[in-house]
C-alpha cells in the first residue's frame, strides 16, 4: 500500500474524517494555499492540472484553470514547484488524460513520482480505457483513485473499488464540479453504497459546498474533498481566505 | 433501393466494418468519458444495436427519410463548372434536404432512438447551427424538449440558424468559455448530459465523440453513400474517379465515403487549414474519443481558426483518423479564402449556393482540377449557404 491510502487509512481508523481540499494549479497564490490547506487541517490536497477542455468542471474550476494557461500554466511549470511546497500531508493531481496521453502514460508518472506527488485523479480515463495509465502508474508507485457515480450500476462499483487506490472518489452528484444550495441525496446513497463494499477509504467530491454539507457527508463518508468553494475563495481572497474555510470545514467535519 | 444497410451486410475484408469492441477503428476511438456517463453510452450502444437489427426502427426510419427529410437526395452534374475546370463535376445533392443539409439523416436516427429509449429531452452541439436546427426540428416533430448549446462567435455569425432554432421551440445557449466556438459547445453539451444523463439524450452532430457515437453516426449517414454509389454508376456508367467531401467532424464525409471505400475510388476530406486535425494534429484524447487533434506540445487542445463555423475545429472523428492511418483517404486543407471564391465561383456559374463548409470541397476541387483533367468527381453538397448570407455580405462588402 502507498503512502495517501496508508495516511488517510490510519486517519480515519484513528476515527478522524478526512479533507481533501482542491487547489487549481498555476492560479496566482495556489502555493501558499496548499500551504494553508496543510497547516490548517487538511489531510490531503488535490492539485488541478489545468487542462483547455475540463469536462467535468463547473464555471468556477474553468475559470481558474483558464487564467492559469493564459498566464503560462503548463504540467511541468506546475510539477516543478510541487517540492518547494515543503508540506507534511499527500499530494494528489487531478488532470484531464490528455495532458498524460500526450506525454506517454510512463514519462507522465515518473514526473509525477519525481516531484513527489503520491496519486492522480483521471476524472475523463474510465475503468475500461485506464489499462495504459494503470500500469504505468503502478510501475512508479502511483496510487490511482477511481471515480464512482451515481449512475455507476452494482455490477460495475467492485470493479471500480478494487481497481482504485488512495481512496474511492464517490461523486457527489450528477453533473459538473461547482457549489449547490444542498448536499444532493444521491451523495450520501452512493457514499453508503461503497461503504457497504469495501474498506479503503470513501470520499466524496463534486457538490460538497460548504462546512454544513462537509459535516453531513462525513456522518456515511470517511471523507470529503472541496473544489469549487475552495478555489473561489482562492480567486476571492487568496491564500489566507483558503486556509479561514479549510479551517472552518475542519471544526464542522470534526463535530460529534 | 434500401434507405440503410444493415451491418451484418458487410463483408468482413471490408472497410465498413463496425469498430473493435472497445469502439476503435484501428488506434482510434474509444470510449473516455467521465464514470457518471459510461453506463449511459454502454446503455445507448446496446439500444442501438438493437434498432440497427429491427426491421421495424430500421422502416420507421426509412420512411421518415423519404417522407419527411426528402430522400433520395439527387446527384447534379454540374456541366458549366465541369466545362471551365476540365472534369466532370457531378454534386449530391444534401443541400436539398429538409433542413438544409446532411445533418437530419443522422439527428431522424438518433431522435426515433431517443424515443425508443424513453428519453424525452434533446441537447446537442453545434457550430454552422445546422445540426442545432436538425436536432430543434425533430424535437419539435417529435415532442420532445431541446437544448442546443453554440459558441458565442457562432451564435453570431450564423444569427439565421439561431432564429429558425427557436422558431423550432428550442432553447439554445450561447457558449462563452475557451474559444466559443464548436469544441466549447461540445464541452458545454456533455456537461449538461452529464447532469441530465437520466432523461437526456445527447444528440451528437458528426461522426465524433465516445463510442458508439461515431459508428452510430455513421450508419445513420450510410444512406449517402449507398445512394450516390448506385446513382453515379447510373449517371457515369462507372463509379467516379474521385470523391470529395468537407470534414468537420467528418459525418458527411464518412457518409458519402461508405459508398465507396471498397472501390477503387480516390477519397478526398477536405479540412479547413485553421481546422486541420489529420495534416496538423497528432493523436489526442478530447471528447471521449481518441483521434487526431490540433495540440501544443503539452497536449492542450489548439483553438480552430475557419471562416466556416461547422468546420472550426481541432479533431476529427477516429474512423477518419484511422482512414488517414492506412492511406486509404486523403485529408488536405484549403484556406478561407480559396473557400470563399468557391463560395462564389458556384452561386455563379451554377445557380447553387453551397453552405461554406461544402465551399471546402469545393475550392479543393477548384485548385486541383488541372491535374484531374478528363476525371469524374463526385462532391458531396453537405448544406445550402442560405445560413451564410449574412456573413459573405461582410466579408465581400
Ligand atoms: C453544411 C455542413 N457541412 C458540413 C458540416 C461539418 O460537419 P461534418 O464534418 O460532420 O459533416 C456542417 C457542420 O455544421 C455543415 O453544416
Amino acid at each position: 500500500m502507498e503512502r495517501l491510502e496508508r495516511e488517510l487509512r490510519t486517519k480515519r481508523d484513528a476515527g478522524r474524517k478526512l479533507l481533501v481540499p482542491y487547489i487549481t494549479g498555476g492560479y496566482p497564490g495556489w502555493q501558499a494555499a496548499i500551504r494553508a490547506a496543510a497547516a490548517n487541517g487538511a489531510d490531503a490536497v488535490e492539485i488541478g492540472i489545468p487542462f483547455s477542455d475540463p469536462v467535468m468542471d463547473g464555471p468556477v474550476i474553468q475559470q481558474a484553470s483558464q487564467f492559469a494557461l493564459e498566464h503560462g500554466t503548463t504540467p511541468a511549470a506546475v510539477l516543478d514547484e510541487v517540492p518547494r511546497l515543503d508540506v507534511e500531508i499527500p499530494l494528489a493531481v487531478m488532470t484531464y488524460y490528455n495532458l498524460v496521453h500526450h506525454a506517454g502514460p510512463p514519462r507522465f508518472a515518473a514526473d509525477l513520482r519525481r516531484a513527489g506527488i503520491s496519486a492522480a485523479i483521471l476524472p475523463d480515463l474510465p475503468l475500461e480505457e485506464s489499462g495504459p495509465w494503470c500500469s504505468a502508474a503502478d510501475a512508479e508507485g502511483i496510487e490511482t483513485v477511481m471515480l464512482v457515480a451515481p449512475t455507476t450500476p452494482d455490477d460495475r462499483l467492485p470493479r471500480l473499488v478494487e481497481r482504485s487506490t488512495g481512496f474511492v472518489y464517490s461523486v457527489g452528484l450528477l453533473g459538473v464540479t461547482g457549489e449547490r444550495s444542498s448536499l444532493a441525496e444521491t451523495a450520501i446513497a452512493l457514499a453508503a453504497r461503497i461503504k457497504a463494499i469495501t474498506d479503503k477509504p470513501v470520499l466524496v467530491g463534486v457538490g460538497v459546498s460548504n462546512a454544513e454539507q462537509a459535516y453531513q457527508a462525513t456522518r456515511v463518508a470517511d471523507g470529503v474533498i472541496q473544489g469549487a468553494s475552495v478555489v473561489r475563495r482562492l480567486m476571492d481572497g487568496g491564500a489566507d481566505a483558503v486556509g479561514d474555510y479549510v479551517a472552518e470545514v475542519r471544526a464542522a467535519i470534526d463535530a460529534d | 433501393m434500401t434507405a440503410t444497410r444493415p451491418t451484418e451486410d458487410v463483408p468482413t475484408d471490408s472497410l465498413l466494418s463496425p469498430p473493435d469492441d472497445t469502439g476503435r477503428f484501428g488506434e482510434f476511438g474509444g470510449r473516455f468519458v467521465p464514470e457518471s456517463l459510461v453506463p449511459a453510452c454502454q446503455a445507448l450502444e446496446a439500444e442501438f444495436v438493437e434498432a440497427w437489427g429491427d426491421s421495424a426502427f430500421r422502416s420507421d426510419l426509412s420512411k421518415i427519410l423519404t417522407e419527411y427529410a426528402g430522400r433520395p437526395s439527387m446527384l447534379t452534374e454540374c456541366h458549366n463548372l465541369g466545362a471551365e475546370l476540365g472534369i466532370r463535376l457531378i454534386l449530391k445533392r444534401e443541400d436539398l434536404n429538409h433542413t438544409g443539409s446532411h445533418k437530419i439523416n443522422n439527428v431522424l436516427g438518433q431522435a426515433l432512438l431517443a424515443k425508443r429509449m424513453g428519453r424525452t429531452r434533446l441537447v446537442a452541439e453545434t457550430g454552422a447551427g445546422q445540426h442545432g436546427v436538425a436536432t430543434a426540428t425533430a424535437a419539435a416533430l417529435m415532442g420532445m424538449d431541446c437544448k442546443v448549446y453554440m459558441g458565442a462567435v457562432d451564435v453570431e455569425r450564423q444569427a439565421l440558424n439561431v432564429f429558425r432554432m427557436k422558431l423550432l421551440g428550442a432553447e439554445v445557449e450561447a457558449v462563452e468559455s475557451g474559444s466559443r466556438t464548436l469544441k466549447d459547445a461540445v464541452n458545454e453539451a456533455m456537461r449538461d448530459w452529464v447532469a441530465t444523463v437520466g432523461h437526456t439524450h445527447y444528440c451528437l452532430g458528426s461522426v465524433m465523440g465516445p463510442h458508439p457515437y461515431p459508428w452510430m453516426v455513421r450508419q445513420f449517414h450510410l444512406v449517402i453513400g449507398e445512394e450516390a454509389n448506385a446513382q453515379s454508376q447510373d449517371l457515369l456508367g462507372s463509379l467516379p474517379d474521385v470523391v470529395v467531401a468537407c470534414v468537420g467532424g467528418g459525418s458527411n464525409a464518412i457518409g458519402i465515403f461508405s459508398g465507396f471505400v471498397d472501390t477503387e475510388s480516390r477519397l478526398i476530406g477536405v479540412e479547413p487549414a485553421g481546422g486541420a486535425a489529420v495534416s496538423r494534429g497528432a493523436p489526442g484524447v478530447v471528447h471521449g474519443m481518441r483521434s487526431y487533434l490540433m495540440q501544443d506540445e503539452v497536449g492542450q487542445v489548439e483553438e480552430a481558426q475557419s471562416i466556416s463555423a461547422g468546420l472550426d475545429y481541432p479533431g476529427v472523428g477516429p474512423e477518419h483518423s484511422y482512414l488517414a492511418s492506412i492511406g486509404r483517404a486523403e485529408y488536405p486543407t484549403v484556406t478561407d479564402a480559396e473557400v470563399v471564391e468557391a463560395f462564389q465561383l458556384l452561386s455563379r456559374t451554377e445557380g447553387i449556393i453551397p453552405a461554406l463548409e461544402s465551399a471546402h470541397a469545393l475550392a479543393w476541387i477548384k485548385r486541383e482540377a488541372p491535374h484531374m483533367q478528363g476525371q469524374s468527381l463526385l462532391m458531396n453538397l453537405s448544406g445550402r449557404g442560405d445560413k451564410d448570407v449574412d456573413q459573405m455580405m461582410d466579408i465581400l462588402g
